[in-house]
């Protein structure tokens, strides 16, 4: 199967240049739950690609037969489906994590990404293409999950996915780990210096004076 | 049939609806065994940690840890008249729905409203046959939630052994902290019953005494530390496993005096 320019460009642009998170300010309420540490960040990752991949193929799938008047309750119920069989696979395989996860596997459902791309993409195009851009928007919000789970954990733990980089004060050394970092509003900060840095390289995402 | 006629709607609903229940209900009936295990696992584990049996980090298999519960006696404990009710199963009792007394206000000094009528506690031996650690299950109020955990004691029923936070949602990196090895360990051997056999163990500001009941707080989860306090106090005193304790002591003293 040859793919063409076009699925190359819905599974590339997501990734930096039309990113759900920093472009389209979209799902930002588990980039704020989920990013204490890098491992919750990484599972949540492949979760929402795995939900948006394939809620977006089966979308994309039976288009043509979606009546328009209850198009959205038929999106809504093929990402329910796929996010508890997300939620039961990670409580069966990984049980700790499910733990640190709990409910935010739960509220992929609500995650405006996974509706978002349904709608504005897998409801008109052929399942490759849906698929590539289901990816592509998965990967580009666990991009900015991953960098602001970076800082997080870092700064807020002294740790790297659990590894000790830096010693804090309550286990016996010397870093005094910085309590905002552990708290949401620091996501938001982190969110917001990404959107920043973003719009100051890429010119076009800069609102018209 | 358009694509837009009310059939057309709900056969398209139907279908849909059919296809996405059968996958739901397949990945829930095919991965319960393993959910389950992996949940009846998480306990054992916490319970051999506050037991002193397994390191904070330490992780084990199903096999390991039936191994170690080997010298464990489960027990069904009557919290008002603190015996130990032979005839209860342990599974069962955890399920059962009317297992509960309400808690007076004046009473409820950890928050929790009501508590169960019976309980399971784990006594654990050594080789010889000696009772080596009592783990009592707690439950009360932090600051934003409640805490779950285990806290046990040495055979000499007045050592702390351990205290395990295994379910919590206190910040993370202040009051999340009562769940650290770390300042857990700080619990060990402080008594928990003053001379008049009342709860002692406080969770305080600033420097604790070596030799007092007290415990340095965590700075920054003072409210959280005053959580702690209040359910270690309440499940040690006379509504809690206080009754229970006062028999098991009172069990352990004959023993030695024959």
């Amino acid at each position: 199967m040859e793919l063409t320019q076009n699925d190359k460009k819905s599974f590339l642009e997501p990734l930096f240049k039309n990113n759900p998170v920093f472009v389209q300010i979209l799902g930002i309420c588990s980039a704020l739950a989920v990013t204490t540490s890098m491992k919750t960040a990484i599972t949540m990752t492949l979760a929402v690609t795995f939900v948006t991949a394939f809620s977006n193929v089966g979308v994309s799938l039976i288009r043509k037969f979606i009546p328009g008047s209850i198009r959205m309750i038929v999106e809504m119920t093929i990402i329910a489906a796929l996010v508890i069989l997300v939620d039961q696979l990670i409580k069966a395989f990984s049980y700790d994590l499910s733990k640190q996860l709990s409910v935010y596997v739960g509220l992929i459902i609500t995650n405006c990404i996974v509706m978002g791309r349904a709608e504005a993409f897998a409801i008109k195009n052929a399942p490759t293409g849906s698929f590539l851009d289901g990816l592509g928007n998965g990967l580009g919000y666990g991009c900015v999950l991953l960098i602001v789970a970076f800082f997080r954990e870092l700064f807020g733990f002294g740790k790297i996915f659990g590894f000790v980089v830096f010693k804090t004060v309550q286990n016996g050394g010397w870093y005094v780990p910085n309590g905002l970092m552990v708290t949401a509003p620091a996501a938001f900060f982190l969110i917001g210096a990404i959107i920043w840095i973003a719009k100051t390289f890429n010119k076009s995402l800069q609102d018209a004076e | 049939m358009a694509k837009e006629s009310i059939s057309r709607t709900f056969a398209v609903a139907a279908g849909l609806c059919v296809v996405c229940a059968l996958i739901v209900a397949i990945a829930s009936v095919s991965l319960k065994g393993a959910q389950e295990r992996n949940k009846a696992l998480d306990k054992q584990v916490n319970i051999l940690r506050a037991a002193g049996l397994l390191q904070p980090t330490e992780k084990v298999d199903a096999s390991r840890a039936a191994e170690l519960f080997e010298n464990c006696k489960t027990v069904v404990v009557d919290l008002e008249s603190g015996t130990i009710d032979e005839s209860a199963d342990p599974a069962e009792i955890e399920k059962d729905p009317n297992n509960k007394i309400k808690l007076d206000k004046a009473d409820d000094i950890a928050s929790i409203k009501e508590i169960p009528a019976k309980t399971v506690v784990y006594l654990f031996y050594d080789e010889t046959g000696e009772l080596k650690t009592v783990v009592l299950p707690i439950v009360g109020s932090g600051l934003w939630s409640v805490l779950y955990g285990f806290f046990s004691l040495d055979g000499d029923l007045n050592s702390t052994a351990n205290i395990v936070f295994y379910d919590h949602g206190e910040t993370p990196g202040l009051g999340g902290e009562i769940s650290n090895p770390v300042w857990t360990a700080k619990w060990k051997g402080k008594k928990a019953f003053n001379q008049n056999g009342e709860p002692a163990l406080r969770v305080i500001k600033g420097t604790a005494d070596p030799a007092s009941s007290d415990i340095d707080g965590i700075s920054g989860a003072t409210l959280t530390g005053k959580g702690v306090t209040n359910t270690v106090t309440f499940w040690l005193g006379e509504k809690g496993f206080g009754p229970f304790l006062k028999n098991l002591r009172a069990q352990n003293g004959s023993k030695s005096e024959n």
